[in-house]
């Protein structure tokens, strides 16, 4: 006899990596910071249209509640430090979207002397979405793409250095 | 635009009234379509900012812009150009003062106008334009540590400046 038949209904057998990380895919919750125009269109991936509530990413007015660092827009090299800063802050574990080309490469600014060519060479960039700027489908996309990642965490497993 | 209190705008020229008043210590002026333009003796400019704010028939009370020009390798190299706004009289000017690239220095007019302390902040952020009696001529829009003024004519286009312990390679 089958043990999952002796059990009421309503009782689910998963393993405690799967049960965790449905929930942090699902609350990811990102710090509400914009840089450029890319804001614009982060803030659009907010608002009603887009949406980004339907998957749990609600915005946080504070690194330390936040989940996810979306680095939106231009990085200038004043700014790098406050964004480095910023991201300090953020407890473990922590996620970063690089929205936008001037956020993943420099993009147009990349000859600037001011800015920053790439966030990646300050801060672990976990998935990077092209465009400039991305519409709020392209973020929407990059974040079902970081939801995927977290899924497949072995969470309690923390892996050596 | 209508209405009882709305300013009406004054068409009159200003610039005679500058040259009547500070002679040779105006060393050119311009106006086309009405947009008058005075270029100052250095040693001047701030008497003359000070009689554009202060006459009761003028009183540009406004400082919009200070910007600067670099002419890279005209002499004089730099061209500082002020921008001023009569909210009374909905009318504008330009001042100008050329200066040697061996001593680009200028009187502040932070005193007569506080809003000139940011625009004279970032034209020496920019250009390098000293503007003596400022008391806080600190970068605006760099970091302290840049080192140079990216708008000069002279700053090498692809330049790459440390920081963070980042090198760039570009």
């Amino acid at each position: 006899m089958n043990l999952k038949d002796t059990l009421p209904p309503n009782v689910v057998f998963t393993n405690a990596d799967a049960l965790i990380n449905w929930g942090r895919t699902n609350s990811l919750w990102y710090l509400l910071f914009g840089l450029a125009c890319c804001a614009i269109e982060l803030m659009q991936a907010g608002g009603p249209r887009a949406d980004l509530d339907r998957f749990g990413a609600v915005f946080r007015a504070t690194p330390r509640q936040s989940d996810l660092l979306i680095v939106a827009g231009t990085v200038t090299l004043k700014m790098a430090e406050r964004v480095r800063l910023l991201y300090d802050q953020m407890a473990e574990p922590k996620y970063v979207i690089s929205m936008g080309s001037c956020s993943n490469c420099g993009g147009l600014f990349d000859l600037s002397y001011s800015t920053l060519a790439g966030i990646d060479k300050l801060l672990p960039v976990d998935v990077y979405v092209p465009g400039c700027p991305p519409r709020p489908e392209a973020l929407t996309e990059g974040l079902l793409v970081l939801q995927e990642k977290i899924r497949r965490e072995r969470y309690l497993v923390r892996k050596a250095a | 635009m209508s209405g009882a209190n709305f300013p009406q705008r004054r068409t009159d020229p200003v610039l005679p009234r500058l040259t009547e008043r500070f002679g040779d210590a105006i060393v050119g002026t311009h106006s086309q379509h009405g947009d008058e333009t005075a270029v100052v003796a250095r040693d001047s400019l701030h008497d003359v900012m000070a009689f554009l704010r202060d006459d009761p028939d003028l009183s540009f009370d406004m400082p919009t812009d200070v910007t600067v020009v670099d002419h890279l390798p005209r002499t004089p190299r730099f061209e500082v150009a002020y921008h001023l706004t009569s909210t009374r009289d909905l009318r504008r000017i330009r001042v100008k003062v050329q200066l040697d690239a061996s001593d680009a220095r200028v009187a502040s007019v932070k005193d007569l106008w506080p809003g000139m302390d940011w625009h004279e902040r970032e034209a020496y952020d920019m250009y390098g334009v000293t503007f003596d009696g400022h008391g806080d001529l600190r970068r605006i829009l760099l970091y302290p540590e840049f080192q140079g003024h990216p708008l000069r004519k002279d700053y090498p286009k692809t330049r790459r400046q440390p920081r963070l312990g980042i090198e760039d390679p570009g």
